[in-house]
């Protein structure tokens, strides 16, 4: 059987770390060059670097600080926030990353998502979901980092950027996320097996028993990890 | 002098930061003067096959990749896109045809006859198994996993090149060399410290 993937969530703003709790609540972590080099000597499996501001503030993408981060990074990272053009892709690309992680735009402009998969790669292009469950339905898409319902279900939303061309997945549960109360088994499970593209899933990660489960028993080709590895002293992350 | 080709869809600065970190010198280009005076040469890769053909194509640098290539015998290291470049052809676009330096198509992964159905891209680690000339993994173990992100791999119409093998659903091959050409599937410049020393084969043994 292939390995899953162990994959450290770093959210930045500005040109600090962060760490949120259902998407609110940001704590202040630290210095982003410094977490990436603690996660270069773990040798951890890949990156992801989310802007949490751009989208909502409409800035560009940080490129100054983007390129530092690159350079100290000796495995595979993704951007994603405020992403709104392939220039913008080609640009992030360009600094050293291997993939773009699209969330609100994917959903505001499906043309696009298929644009930039044909102009990069299917393998470069992931798209975020952000889900919240409802009282009595199916988990729901939210965009603009978790601040606005779109009405969408989850699973047919996952299924709709599948068919767009797009590579992977990272699937988030803002219900869980911060809480570290363990993944939403339910929602990966019926994302994963929705769909025949990788799923990352995130949102909720306590130790690495939730980390086998998510994989072997949800079927989620990766776990995403935030606060299980920045806060525990245990693994000293950071 | 160390030419990273950039054809505008490149990983580019992943490739010159790894190599900077091993403590060589290189440069990046698209002029055709400078990758004509290269003494080593990378094609890197992320993106589509058709793209990537038609950039090259249109930044004016098919012909004088050839050259150095086949006519020169200059060592050149394709990674990834810029390894099934090396091809005759992909299934990712039909419409354009690779610089057929190694006789091997590119085609999709296809599980439809496994009974057991992967993910498709392959993104992640992979242990790669060497085999035939290993001169490109000198010091690295001979299982050893790599980082992967295709839906896409090599299929060799005469395996005598082949040099690396992975398994994803089945076995295919990770990475080649015949003579000055090297292609690799997977990232040895996000691979950590033994994809450093791959790149460092390349430059110092080639």
């Amino acid at each position: 059987m292939t390995n899953y993937r162990t994959i450290p969530i770093i959210l930045i703003k500005g040109n600090g770390v962060y760490k949120s709790i259902n998407f609110k609540k940001l704590n202040y972590i630290g210095d982003p060059l410094n977490t990436i080099k603690i996660f270069n000597d773990k040798g951890a499996d890949e990156l992801i670097i989310l802007d949490i501001n751009a989208t909502n503030n409409n800035t560009e993408p940080n490129y100054g600080l983007l390129s530092n981060l690159a350079y100290e990074c000796n495995m595979p990272i993704c951007y994603g926030g405020g992403i709104k053009s392939l220039n913008q892709i080609e640009k992030i690309l360009s600094l050293g990353y291997e993939k773009i992680s699209l969330n609100t735009i994917a959903f505001q402009n499906p043309k696009f998502v298929m644009e930039a998969c044909k102009n990069f790669g299917s393998s470069t292009i992931v798209v975020s979901i952000d889900t919240k469950k409802s009282m009595f339905s199916s988990p729901k898409v939210f965009i603009n980092s978790g601040t606005k319902s779109t009405g969408v279900d989850a699973v047919s939303y996952a299924r709709a950027i599948e068919s767009l061309g797009v590579g992977e997945i990272l699937l988030n549960s803002i219900d869980r996320d911060g809480t570290m109360l363990g993944y939403d088994m339910n929602l990966v499970q019926s994302v994963s097996n929705a769909v025949q593209i990788p799923v990352i899933a995130c949102g909720g990660a306590n130790n690495w028993e939730n980390i086998e489960d998510v994989t072997q028993t949800a079927k989620a080709s990766a776990a995403g990890v935030g606060s299980f590895f920045l806060y525990q002293k245990s693994h000293r992350a950071v | 002098m160390i030419v990273i080709v950039d054809y505008k869809t490149g990983n580019i600065a992943s490739v010159k930061n790894a190599i900077d970190k091993i403590g060589f010198t290189s440069t990046v280009s698209s002029d055709p003067n400078v990758i004509g005076n290269a003494t080593k040469l990378i094609l890197p890769g992320v993106g589509s096959f058709g793209n990537g053909v038609k950039m090259i194509q249109s930044l004016g640098l098919w012909d004088v990749l050839n050259k150095k290539v086949i006519d020169d015998k200059t060592p050149i290291l394709g990674i990834c896109l810029g390894a099934q470049i090396m091809t005759n052809s992909s299934e990712e676009d039909m419409m354009h045809k690779g610089f057929g330096w190694v006789n091997a198509e590119t085609v999709r992964f296809n599980f439809n006859d496994k009974t057991s159905k992967m993910k498709v891209p392959n993104i992640g680690w992979l242990e790669v198994k060497q085999c035939g000339d290993d001169k490109i993994y000198h010091g690295i173990n001979d299982i050893q996993s790599f980082y992967f992100s295709h839906s896409y791999h090599f299929s060799f119409n005469e395996d005598s090149s082949i040099n690396g093998m992975a398994n994803y659903g089945y076995n295919f091959p990770a990475s080649f060399v015949k003579n000055n050409i090297i292609g690799i599937q997977f990232h040895p410049e996000k691979s950590h410290s033994f994809g450093l020393n791959l790149i460092k084969n390349f430059i110092t043994k080639y």
